[in-house]
């Protein structure tokens, strides 16, 4: 497959992992912002094949896993109304919150139904004017504009029996977050190709200067991301830091100015909590109170859930890439993929679910 | 979450007023929304996330991976 298989080939992850290892004199903590890419260096080892001195410590960057335990509940309560058809991306199905998951509810007759996009929600909605269809609008900058555009549609439509549960979360706010806590050991950072696709990288330029730490924007692949890191060596190992862009054939530097004038259309920026990790100032997208009417927590009453998460999960601690999940008591036993403690074992794209995955007990390198 | 698959553009129509295609994943063909890549033609590759095509891939940027690999080969090869 074009532009996917050149970036799997076996014989250009060797010459650059040959590369970092040459140029590695010291030890570093680089973090990968995001799951997809933390999925795909434990899928392909990437951690273990590094040079000893490198250290990969994995990011909050799974709007899966950091979707307050508040929203998943909120989604069971819209969810079991009558009357209501639920849709949601498939990774929010099995998300437990403090009682049930998804799944169950619609077990117990609700009509949940997966999307792919959320205009198939729409097509839903148009074809069932009877009933109050749901999207629950979860994710980080890369689904925000799917969300706004999608309200837009409805509103251009006229579909008034569509709504949406909308948590998003940006990614800015939670690295300066990590870089502020007295206990952080990251030295520099793989950002999520995907969300600077949409939103470009002008707001970590600020995070470089204020920090002094290096930033490349980083694909997907293992030539992408061994890529990424050889950069992000690079200007450790020459004591530079700046933002570069490794995922240059998709990630301008002003990202996409279309898919960024929907969200600021539909979407304000507010405090949100991280499931796992607390309230980060600045880091949610909300509906704006002119598409107030489109806001299912308004039109369900909803507004007001507050609720503790299990004490002996330590997700948040590993979200900060503080502990690995191997570290965690209750890591494989009480905790594991079918039945989840936390955030991080949730989704298949949290750190805890790919160490399950693919039997990472302990630390070793090959 | 963030996934997003490169696939290659077949076909652009206006589906009441909302610019949308067909986009070719490896043999998979599904629709895609191409509001937010108004210049994009057939036969230009995108990233497409959740039905949304994100931006365009281009191809003279992707070339300079393989130009780096390039350089390191012959290097180790000295």
């Amino acid at each position: 497959m074009k532009f996917i298989d050149e970036y799997r080939n076996a014989e250009s992850a060797r010459k650059l992992l040959d590369e970092i290892a040459r140029v590695t004199t010291k030890p570093w903590v680089i973090m990968e912002i995001c799951g997809g890419q933390t999925h795909a260096i434990i899928k392909n080892g990437i951690d273990r094949l590094l040079p000893g001195k490198i250290e990969l410590v994995h990011g909050p960057g799974c709007p899966v896993c950091v979707t307050p335990l508040e929203m998943i509940d909120k989604a069971l309560a819209i969810a079991s109304i009558p009357d209501v058809i639920f849709t949601s991306f498939g990774d929010m199905l099995r998300v437990p919150g403090s009682s049930k998951d998804l799944f169950m509810v619609k077990s117990e007759g609700a009509d949940v139904r997966i999307v792919y996009s959320p205009l198939e929600a729409l097509k839903i909605a148009a074809a069932n004017p009877d009933k109050q269809v749901v999207f629950f609008g979860v994710g980080f900058e890369t689904t925000a504009p799917v969300t706004a555009t999608t309200i837009l549609e409805a509103s251009r439509l006229g579909l008034d029996n569509f709504s949406m549960l909308v948590s998003h979360v940006l990614v800015p706010p939670a690295i300066s977050s990590l870089l502020e806590s007295p206990e952080n050991r990251v030295q520099g950072f793989l950002a999520a190709g995907h969300v600077c696709t949409v939103m470009g990288w002008q707001e970590y330029e600020p995070l470089v200067e204020r920090y002094h730490i290096p930033i490349v924007v980083t694909g997907f692949e293992p030539v992408d991301i061994l890529e990424g890191i050889l950069m992000t060596v690079r200007q450790l190992e020459e004591g530079r830091c700046g933002i570069e862009n490794q995922y240059s054939r998709v990630v301008k530097r002003e990202g996409n100015t279309v898919a960024r004038d929907q969200i600021s259309k539909v979407m304000r920026i507010v405090d949100r909590k991280w499931r796992g990790i607390g309230t980060i100032k600045g880091s949610g997208l909300a509906l704006r109170p002119e598409f107030g009417r489109y806001n299912a927590e308004i039109i369900f009453d909803i507004e007001d859930v507050e609720v503790e998460e299990p004490p002996e999960c330590i997700s948040g601690i590993i979200l900060q890439g503080l502990k690995k999940p191997y570290e965690c008591t209750a890591f494989g036993t009480k905790c594991t993929p079918r039945s989840p403690l936390g955030a991080t074992m949730v989704s298949s794209e949290g750190a805890c679910a790919a160490y399950y995955a693919y039997a990472r007990r302990q630390d070793t390198k090959l | 979450m963030c996934l997003a698959v490169p696939g290659k553009v077949l076909e652009i129509r206006d589906d009441n007023g909302l610019l949308m295609g067909q986009v070719d994943f490896a043999g998979t063909v599904s629709s895609a929304c191409l509001a937010y890549v108004p210049e994009v033609a057939v036969g230009q590759y995108v990233i497409v996330h959740a039905g949304f095509a994100l931006s365009i891939v281009d191809e003279e940027e992707a070339r300079k991976t393989f130009e780096l690999l390039d350089e390191l080969s012959a290097s180790a090869d000295e």
